[in-house]
């Protein structure tokens, strides 16, 4: 990522030790930015990694995974005036049209 | 990624504080959970985790863990845990928020627990309306144990103990608990959601956090039944078990709002408060009186000895006999003990109880020979004459004594009681017009002890009086009328 | 204080009202019903819980659930019903959660009737349910007893965090004597174990899980050690007339009242006859056998059971002594001529064994 580039709404940070790359984030990412590693972690698992740049940070991929801190989503700070209140439900309502089915 | 990358980020979506940050109590792989790749639970896990922080009740929040995959919710939330045996969650969750009505008592389950084994305890307390939050996973399996058949189960689903598929015939039918429960009228609030794809998984945060929050709101019961993915015993990859749950578990289990009451429920007011201490004696009725003054003051001239049979039919006032001697017999500073026949007896056919008044302590309740027989008709006197103690009494209700029962060594009084109830009024003063001749014969309970009793024993004054008036003409019937007495 | 005339039944309620009980779970069953009736008029009143639970399992599950919360609770119940209730005392036993249980038995095996029988001891003495666990036994021969013995299994119950049992009969709940309580109320507990629903309780747990085979070796012992400690400081029983007794009788509940009047009636005919009665049932009083066997000459063990009781006597008496064995079953009751008949033939042989043996001195 560069300053360059436009800064994504979203940024996910996954724990590759706590991932047990079941893959439900990759089916649920509305925007498929997430795949699945070639390289296996410590416990054998091909891990969810973030493909670096795309996440809309609607939350989806924190809310399916089984695992409570393996995905943990971050969202841009916004300027106040375009800061919106963002229950989880609400972006995965939105997101639907373009979600997995 | 960088903590540089992160830079004008802030997190949204992260692990929730009523989680543990390590998890202690496992025993290896602290960081992570003990589900299988893809499992429902975790995301389950996450939602009820997730309600707990929005709603600010970690401190007050009681999980109960089932058996089953489940059962160790008290490896993941950092609030009180209690984990319960197979089943009986809705049990341990119903006295523990009745008599912790302050905390957030939450019942986690999975199909088998709750829909087998535990089908008697989710139902009652589903019925009694207890003000708890279920949360139910089904996956149509019991998984802990490696793929058998659960209530849950689709027709035609195979399981390790239904090799050929779930047949109706042999299975019946899947068992619908939402359904089943929303039948009931106290449950304020039921849902069936999924984890079948992303808008079921949202709508089951929603349910999750509803059924919560209205716990926390004092509402009632309320239940969440979640179709949940179990990958591993499906043998299926987590995607493909997740898109079972939409295309074929959700046509035997239909998604939706099965009941709730939430609008119209009256919120649960505060219990009322425990009496101060001081007052449970007297609310408990053991408050110590005085000593009677008898004691004090009279001194009785003779041992007593009383060991009494009191036999008759049920509704013939056998056992209030026995009471009103027994008590007369306290007040008036004796031993004393009364023992009923009881059980069937109590409702049809015979019944009798053994008195025991005595100077001494008394050794047994039990009275085997009787220095004293009130039998109230002629079947309960064959029963218990042959046991009279020689030298002892019978008194009998009976216009004759039967021959048959003769013995030369008891005394005998024989006389139609009933009749003379009936002449003071009511029939049923019978046994108190025999206890007055027992009293005149043993002479060992003063009156003023007798009247205590039945005022203690009989609510209703005018039956007081008409006792009193029984035991009185007892009494003088005993005076009069012709003891048989046999000689020795 | 004027004492008071009441039920057995009634008198385990009051009692345990007063100890600081504050929840009764239970389920109908003759003859312990009005243990519910009287808990369904009280606790509320006391500001207790009373439900009548669906089964018995379910009322020993929520007594789980109330001694989880840190709530002093009990139930109650007969033979069949602790039968059910069986699963979650193992669970309670596993968990260290305190409660007390009054089983007022009744005949059996299966429905049996409803006459009084001692049929339960080993259900309830032995364990009963599944696992390494004892219960804490006590039985009441009298309605002062009941009262007693009931405030005294909340105290077992807490100090050793682990169910105990009231173990009456049908009669002892049944009957109607004399009693008197203690005329100030003990307040509530609040154990630091429980969980409560408060952040001072949210790191507390509640299990009998121990998944790791040592651990659960390890949680065994010390539940082990539990009943090591009750072993040595809570046995009880009463002696009646021991000091020179060569037979001694013993049995328990109603027995022991009936046992009580057959020794003095022995006494009368001059037989040096003694009472021992078990009051805890586990821990068993072996040391009063052991003492008394230095004496006794024979042992006479009467139940309303097939030989139940008479297991622990010999194990106790580790065959010092011979153990006679008198028992009336189904919800017949010893009576005591027949018992009395028994003394006597034992101090017959005794005494003939004596003579012969004199004689073989005499022949030395």
């Amino acid at each position: 990522m560069t300053n360059t580039e436009k800064k994504d709404r979203g940024l996910l940070r996954i724990d590759t030790d706590e991932c047990k790359g079941c893959g439900l984030c990759i089916e649920a990412c509305p925007p498929k930015v997430i795949g699945l590693s070639e390289r296996l972690n410590h416990y054998g698992y091909r891990t969810a990694v973030y493909a670096g740049h795309g996440c809309t940070g609607c939350g989806i991929c924190f809310m399916v995974c089984p695992e409570p801190g393996a995905i943990t989503v971050l969202r841009a700070v916004l300027p106040p005036s375009r800061q919106t209140s963002g229950l989880p439900h609400h972006d995965a309502e939105g997101a639907s049209p373009c979600a997995s089915n | 990624m960088s903590n540089q990358a992160e830079a004008g980020y802030v997190v949204s979506h992260g692990r929730s504080k009523a989680f543990y940050e390590r998890f202690e109590r496992k025993s290896e792989l602290q960081h992570q959970t003990h589900f299988c790749p893809g499992c429902g639970h975790g995301t389950v896990h996450k939602m009820l985790a997730q309600a707990i922080d929005e709603l600010g009740i970690q401190d007050r929040t009681i999980m109960i863990g089932p058996v089953g995959c489940g059962v160790f919710t008290y490896y993941y939330f950092d609030v009180g845990n209690v984990q319960a045996a197979h089943g009986r969650a809705p049990a341990v969750a119903t006295a523990m928020k009745r008599s912790r009505p302050e905390s957030i008592v939450i019942s986690y389950q999975g199909d088998g627990d709750l829909s087998a084994i535990g089908s008697a305890e989710i139902l009652h307390a589903a019925n009694r309306g207890e003000h708890i939050s279920v949360i139910f996973v089904n996956n149509a399996i019991y998984s802990m144990t490696g793929g058998q058949f659960a209530p849950t189960t689709l027709l035609g689903q195979k399981s390790t103990t239904t090799p050929l598929g779930r047949s109706a015939k042999a299975e019946g039918y899947p068992l619908h608990i939402s359904e089943l429960l929303a039948t009931l009228q106290a449950p304020v609030y039921i849902e069936r959601v999924g984890l079948g794809d992303n808008k079921q998984v949202a709508q089951a945060a929603r349910a999750v956090r509803r059924a919560v929050e209205n716990q926390v709101r004092g509402l009632g019961f309320s239940l969440v039944e979640i179709l949940s993915p179990c990958p591993t015993i499906w043998k299926m990859t987590p995607v493909e078990s997740q898109h079972w749950v939409r295309d074929v578990m959700e046509k035997t289990f239909p998604l939706g709002v099965f009941c709730d009451r939430t609008r119209e429920a009256q919120a649960q007011t505060a219990p009322a408060a425990a009496p101060p201490l001081e007052r449970i004696p007297e609310i408990l009725g053991v408050v110590g009186a005085a000593e009677p003054e008898f004691s004090a003051t009279q001194a009785r001239t003779a041992e007593v000895d009383l060991e009494v049979r009191i036999a008759g039919f049920g509704g013939q006032g056998v056992l209030l006999l026995g009471e009103v001697l027994a008590e007369a017999g306290l007040d008036a500073g004796l031993e004393v003990s009364w023992l009923p026949s009881y059980g069937p007896e109590m409702r049809s056919g015979t019944s009798n109880c053994h008195v025991r008044l005595s100077s001494a302590p008394i050794d047994s309740p039990l009275v085997s020979a009787p220095n004293m027989l009130i039998a109230m008709n002629e079947p309960s006197l064959r029963k218990f004459d042959a046991s009279v103690r020689p030298g002892g009494w019978i008194i009998y209700n009976g216009d004759e004594f039967p021959p048959e029962c003769m013995r030369k060594d008891v005394h005998v009084l024989a006389h139609p009681f009933t009749h003379l109830a009936d002449e003071l009024g009511d029939a049923r003063a019978c046994n108190m017009t025999m206890l007055g001749a027992l009293l005149e014969i043993a002479g060992a309970v003063p009156q003023a002890s007798i009247d205590a009793a039945l005022h203690r024993l009989v609510r209703n004054p005018r039956w007081v009086e008409l006792d009193e008036r029984a035991l009185e003409r007892g009494r003088a019937v005993c005076r009069e009328s012709m003891v048989e007495e046999v000689t020795r | 204080m004027r004492k008071q005339l009441m039920k057995g039944n009634e008198a385990i309620v009051k009692s345990a009202i007063l100890a600081g009980c504050r929840a009764f779970y239970g389920y109908p069953i003759t003859p312990a019903s009005e243990i519910a009736e009287a808990a369904a008029e009280y606790m509320p009143q006391a500001g207790g819980v009373f439900v009548q639970a669906e089964s018995e399992v379910a009322a020993i599950n929520m007594l789980y659930g109330a001694a989880s919360a840190g709530v002093r609770c009990m139930t109650a119940s007969s033979g069949p019903g602790i039968s059910l209730m069986q699963e979650g005392i193992s669970y309670m036993a596993g968990a260290e959660l305190p409660c007390v249980i009054a089983d007022i038995t009744r005949g059996g095996p299966g429905l049996g009737n409803i006459a009084a029988e001692q049929g339960d001891y080993h259900q309830v003495v032995k364990g009963g349910g599944h696992g390494n666990y004892r219960t804490l036994v006590l039985a009441p021969d009298s309605v002062q007893e009941m009262a007693d013995l009931t405030a005294l299994a909340f105290e077992l119950a807490d100090r050793y965090r682990n169910p105990a049992v009231v173990l009456a009969d049908g009669f002892v709940g049944q009957m109607m004597e004399p009693v008197e309580f203690p005329q100030a109320a003990a307040a509530p507990r609040q154990p630091t174990w429980a969980v409560t629903g408060t952040a001072e309780t949210r790191a507390n747990l509640i299990t009998s899980l121990y998944l790791d085979p040592d651990e659960l070796e390890a949680h065994q012992r010390g539940l082990e050690a539990k009943y090591r400690l009750a072993e040595q400081r809570e046995t009880r029983a009463e002696e009646w007339s021991t000091e020179d007794a060569e037979i001694v009788l013993t049995g328990y509940g109603i027995v022991g009242r009936i046992l009580k009047a057959v020794t003095s009636e022995a006494r009368a005919d001059g037989l040096k006859v003694g009472l021992l009665r078990p009051i805890t049932l586990y821990p068993f009083p072996r040391a009063h056998f052991q003492r008394l066997a230095r004496r006794a000459r024979v042992f006479i063990v009467v139940e309303m059971s097939n030989g139940q009781l008479i297991e622990d006597v010999r194990l106790a008496l580790n065959g010092a002594r011979p153990v006679e064995f008198f028992s009336r079953v189904g919800g017949n009751v010893p009576s005591h001529q027949e018992v009395l008949a028994l003394v006597r033939e034992q101090a017959r042989r005794m005494k003939r064994a004596q003579a012969s043996g004199k004689e073989q001195m005499a022949h030395v």
